[in-house]
């Protein structure tokens, strides 16, 4: 009875109301660690939330690119008026958490990127999504990446899915027992996102039949880290907002090496997937059974462990790092400093304005180093900021008071260099076992962009703007049925269709072509094929070290259990 | 391993170990320190069994109201320092007092005995384990060096220790995690005493980058180990605690006991307290009928909420009416005043119906009728917050209780606003102290909030004594410090030595 939890929400028509763009950041806070009975309504006003956001910018039917842009600015406006006039009580008690809120500026286009290659790919309509997910979605390899086995078991079974309808409704904790439950439920009820939250200690499904909380409890997810370009606003000066272009895409790059490398030279783990969120940030999946078991005390010492840039959202953003520095942070250094030079300095110019260049001197911790650098720039308006770096160092030589200690303006370097490089990540996300976060592969409904995997091995060859979309898939799919045979492409259709539905589950051997292997998808489901291989590898051998433990050691520490 | 753990648990008798063995066994004490692994089994009288609790409790209570307060590590020792000696003493091994097993006894059993109270709900557990692994802190801290270090060797805690080959070949990491010195780094290096575990195990290190990670192992040198006992110990108390918690039906079966838990573990949701300044007027402050709408602005929400509502219905239901009289009584209103401020309040009734109706129960309240007892008692005390808590939670239409814990988030945010409240983070502060229960807690909140200047004020030229600064109890403390923060200047000496009083 998939049906028997869709909260009865209706779309809420179109509303600017300042209300609405209150829940803007929290879309998808699974419960506490026990969930209260009427959960599902909270995450009914979230969506009803999400519906009025998208009211005030339609996603499916936009007369032109301007006119959407225009919506979303018209909203970023309201957003921050309000935020600054009155506290509103949703604001606050409704959930401090917020999450990866990529579609909630869905219509956002970008104003400064490329133009899209065809006009309609940001819409996400219905028929192109069916398509999807019967054609491309890759189910077979989703499942053995949630299931880490060939057959099912309650990693799969009891992981909860949510599944956000295009009415606005949201169906929490829904599971299924076998992949293709899965793929046949999502194709019933063609959800425009898919999200995936913990594995619990019981069926999602039957969560009501708990009385006692601790018998339904999330046990276990992968580490997730968040990061969304607009945590960067106040270092990039290519664009803001939802805006990105292959200019501040190069942060992520950043964000993910020196992320990527922590997380298996510090704490030892294997695999980690780093997904395309759709639009303007990147999601990392840590999936190492030890990373899936961690509790939120060590979810949030992790988090805490990557925490350099702090600051809210409305003052600057702060480096306060202890001397000596930890090696994780001299390491990081290390990979980040080729990149402030090329992508910070040279290509943002971040110290281009005066206001900018001011703020920069402010941490310089030398007056007579700051008065000698201020009568230089002053003297030369519109300075390059790859100059003034320079400059710093140079007139250290020359201008600075002998009380300055070089030591101090090393650290004070350090600190700019982390400050414009090191990852700036949505805590809230890495925080909590049952936080829930957006699939991999599924459509991103305002850019039409599929999210896709990212290689950690060839960063600089991914292009956000570039990756395949719902309607290129499909014009991709055509043209390649009629530049490799009608014949070809004919049995292939018939197999898809008729069985497995391009994850290939069917049972014949037949070696034939899937229908994303047609397509710019094909090296994304590839790679994740890969991963998703070696994880499930890994995860035997483990499984079979652990029953060997189990069986030598029981009896030897029963007694200091006892007491 | 955490699931290895589930498993072995689940096949362990544990009611039966917990309570078998009922024979008399002098337990020993070699150590000052205790992981409370063995639950004892030697008798104590029901009186001791009680005064233990209470003591424990008190320590408890005041260093969980300490931590609410942000105290430092340093200062919370300085507070507790005192109580420690005169509560729960606990002297060291190598100070030959003479009451050392006494002293390790208490210790022992007043901890299982609190385990038993608190072990019912999860927050209870979730609470007393915190406030337990603070007081081992806290001891621990304390604890001579070499005691210290024979009572960890004893927890079989499973560190692995680092090699000298490994000490030399990670020196220049390793230096960085121990402190600021860029001399003699290498040398230190080897002299600590360094330790590696799974990261996971010292969450709060990983947090600060205090230590040093490298491929899933934390290296932890020597004075930071204490985090990792601590670690192990809120993990067993925890484990405990639910097995504890199991057992608790087969209890039942003593009903000398079950009052006494029970009353202890009502104990530990708000410190008791009883207001000793009950009906003396504040010098200086005009304690009539007529001036009590101007001394609202003194009251904390519980009573402005019921001023509120008795301005706009002019009525009260009875247990508002009862709290709020007795809070009127406690500022000082006398009897006389408070008829006349509940007649004109209750401007709608007859003068027939108020006589018959309500005037015997004030005259009640304040002693002036009623039993002998009631009259020669002064009539009823105060309430204090934690009767308001806890007691005659009010049902649709009543005024009374407590807003942080009977109002929902709505009403409660709007009282607050209504009073002045408007700041985010103090909201946002009050919303967390009431999802985690600290009721108390957000009412003093509030009341720093809303006397911030004067607090500060009053700190800066040393009028108030620290502990007049402490956690607030009770309404009338509440209104008493209040009226005298906003009247410092005329009030200097007036207010010394009325010190909220903890009952246990
Ligand atoms: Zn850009």
């Amino acid at each position: 009875m998939p049906n028997s939890d869709l909260p009865a929400a209706e779309a809420v028509g179109a509303s600017t109301s300042p209300s609405a763009t209150q829940m803007e950041k929290e879309p998808a806070i699974a419960a506490a660690s026990s969930p209260p009975v009427d959960e599902d309504t909270v995450m009914v006003e979230a969506g009803e939330v999400q519906a009025m956001v998208e009211a005030t910018a339609p996603v499916a039917e936009v007369p032109s690119a301007q006119g959407q842009a225009e919506a979303d600015n018209d909203m970023m406006v309201e957003i921050k008026q309000d935020k600054k006039s009155e506290i509103k009580l949703e604001d606050l008690f409704e959930g401090m958490d917020s999450d990866d809120d990529d579609d909630f500026l869905a219509a956002a286009n970008p104003l400064n990127a490329p133009a899209p290659r065809e006009p309609d790919t940001h819409d996400a309509s219905f028929e192109l999504l069916r398509i999807y997910y019967q054609r491309f979605f890759p189910w077979r390899y989703m499942f053995q990446w949630l299931n880490h086995s060939p057959v099912p078991t309650n990693d799969f079974k009891h992981r909860e899915f949510s599944l956000w309808l295009h009415n606005d409704a949201v169906m929490r904790y829904q599971s299924y027992t076998t992949s293709d439950l899965f793929r046949k439920d999502v194709i019933r009820l063609m959800p425009r996102r898919i999200e995936i939250g913990p594995v619990y200690t019981a069926d999602p499904r039957d969560r009501k039949t708990f009385r006692n909380s601790t018998a339904f409890q999330p046990m276990a997810k992968e580490l997730c880290f968040d990061i969304d370009l607009t945590d960067y606003d106040d270092i990039r000066t290519c664009c803001d907002k939802a805006n990105i272009c292959n200019k501040c895409w190069k942060f992520t790059n950043m964000a993910i090496k020196v992320l990527d490398t922590a997380l298996r030279e510090d704490f030892g783990y294997q695999h980690i997937l780093w997904v395309y969120s759709g639009r303007r940030g990147v999601h990392a999946w840590v999936c190492d059974k030890k990373a899936r078991a961690l509790g939120d005390q060590q979810r949030k010492a992790i988090t805490g462990y990557f925490d350099v840039v702090t600051g809210g959202k409305q003052g600057g953003k702060k480096v306060n790092i202890r001397r000596p520095l930890h090696p994780h942070l001299s390491r990081s250094i290390d990979i980040l400093k080729d990149h402030f030079q090329q992508d910070v300095l040279e290509t943002q110019d971040p110290w281009q304005t005066a206001e900018k260049a001011d703020a920069l001197l402010q941490q310089i911790p030398d007056l007579g180093l700051r008065e000698a650098l201020r009568k230089k720039w002053d003297a030369s308006p519109g300075r390059a900021s790859t100059a003034k770096w320079a400059d710093i160092d140079a007139l250290a030589q020359t201008s600075a008071s002998a009380a300055l200690d070089p030591k101090d303006l090393l650290d004070a370097k350090q600190d700019i260099v982390l400050e414009h490089t090191y990852p700036r990540l949505d805590s809230a996300v890495s925080q909590k076992l049952n936080h829930l976060l957006k699939s991999p592969f599924v459509v991103h409904p305002g850019t039409g962009r599929i999210c896709v995997p990212i290689d950690r091995g060839n960063l600089e060859g991914f292009d956000p703007l570039n990756v395949p979309t719902l309607q290129g898939l499909v014009t991709e799919i055509d043209a390649w049925a009629e530049t490799e045979g009608a014949a070809a492409a004919m049995a292939a259709v018939e197999v898809s269709e008729g069985g497995g539905g391009g994850g290939g589950s069917s049972s014949q051997d037949v070696k034939h072509v899937q229908d994303w292997e047609k397509t710019s998808l094909k090296p994304y489901i590839e790679y994740f094929r890969s991963f998703v291989t070696a994880l499930m590898k890994d995860e035997r051998e483990v499984a079979v070290k652990r029953e060997r433990e189990e069986e030598g050691d029981v009896d030897v520490k029963v007694e200091s259990l006892d007491f | 391993m955490n699931r290895i753990d589930v498993k072995r648990r689940n096949v362990l008798d544990h009611r039966k170990k917990q309570f078998a063995d009922p024979s008399y066994k002098e337990t020993q004490y070699p150590h000052r320190l205790n992981f409370y692994s063995t639950p004892p089994t030697a008798d104590i009288t029901l009186e001791q069994f009680e005064q233990w609790a209470i003591d424990r409790l008190r320590i408890l209570a005041e260093l969980e109201a300490c931590s609410f307060r942000n105290k430092t590590p340093a200062e919370t020792a300085l507070h507790m320092k005192p109580l420690l000696d005169k509560y729960l003493p606990l002297d060291a091994s190598s100070s030959g007092h003479s009451q050392l097993h006494a002293q390790r006894q208490k210790d022992h059993y007043s901890h299982f005995i609190l385990r038993l109270a608190f072990a019912s709900t999860e927050d209870l557990r979730r609470r007393f384990t915190r406030v337990e692994t603070m007081l081992l802190r806290l001891r621990f801290q304390a604890d001579d060096s070499r005691e210290r270090a024979a009572f960890v060797r004893t927890l079989n805690l499973d560190w692995e220790p680092v090699s000298e080959d490994e000490k030399r070949a990670l020196s220049p990491q390793l230096a960085t995690t121990i402190g600021f010195g860029y001399g003699k780094r290498a040398q230190q290096v080897l002299d600590e005493d360094w330790c590696k575990v799974d990261w996971m195990r010292v969450p709060d290190l990983v947090e600060g980058r205090k230590v040093y990670v490298k491929a899933g192992k934390a290296y932890v040198p020597g004075r930071e180990q204490q985090s990792m006992v601590l670690n192990a110990y809120t993990k067993r108390l925890e484990q405990a605690l639910e097995l504890t918690a199991r057992a608790l039906p087969r209890l039942d079966e003593d009903d000398r006991l079950t009052p006494i838990l029970d009353h202890l573990s009502k104990n530990f949701i708000t410190p008791d307290a009883s207001y000793t300044g009950a009906g003396a007027a504040i010098e200086g402050a005009e304690m009539t009928a007529r001036n009590m709408d101007n001394l609202s602005q003194h009251f904390p929400m519980c009573m402005t909420h019921l001023h509120r509502s008795l301005r706009r219905d002019a009525h009260l239901k009875h247990f508002g009416r009862l709290q709020y009289t007795l809070f009127l009584k406690g500022i000082g209103l006398n009897l006389e005043e408070c008829l006349v401020f509940w007649r004109s309040a209750f401007n709608k009734v007859t003068d027939d119906t108020f006589n018959k109706e309500y005037r015997y129960n004030v005259r009640h309240v304040y002693g002036d009728v009623g039993g002998d007892s009631n009259r020669r008692g002064g009539g009823y005390s105060p309430y204090s917050c934690q009767k308001i808590l806890t007691e005659h939670a009010p049902g649709p239409g009543e005024a009374h209780g407590c807003p942080y814990r009977h109002f929902s988030l709505e009403n409660l945010t709007s009282l607050l606003r209504a009073s002045g409240v408007t700041e985010r983070a103090v909201l946002q502060g009050v919303k967390e102290d009431t999802d985690s229960q600290k009721f108390h807690m957000a009412c003093n909140r509030v009341f720093e909030h809303l006397h911030r200047t004067e607090i500060k004020r009053a700190k800066d030229e040393g009028v108030m004594t620290a502990a007049q600064l402490e956690t607030i109890v009770h309404p009338n403390e509440y209104f008493k410090r209040s009226y005298l923060l906003k009247n410092t200047m005329d009030n200097k000496q007036k207010h010394r030595g009325a010190d909220v009083k903890m009952e246990g």
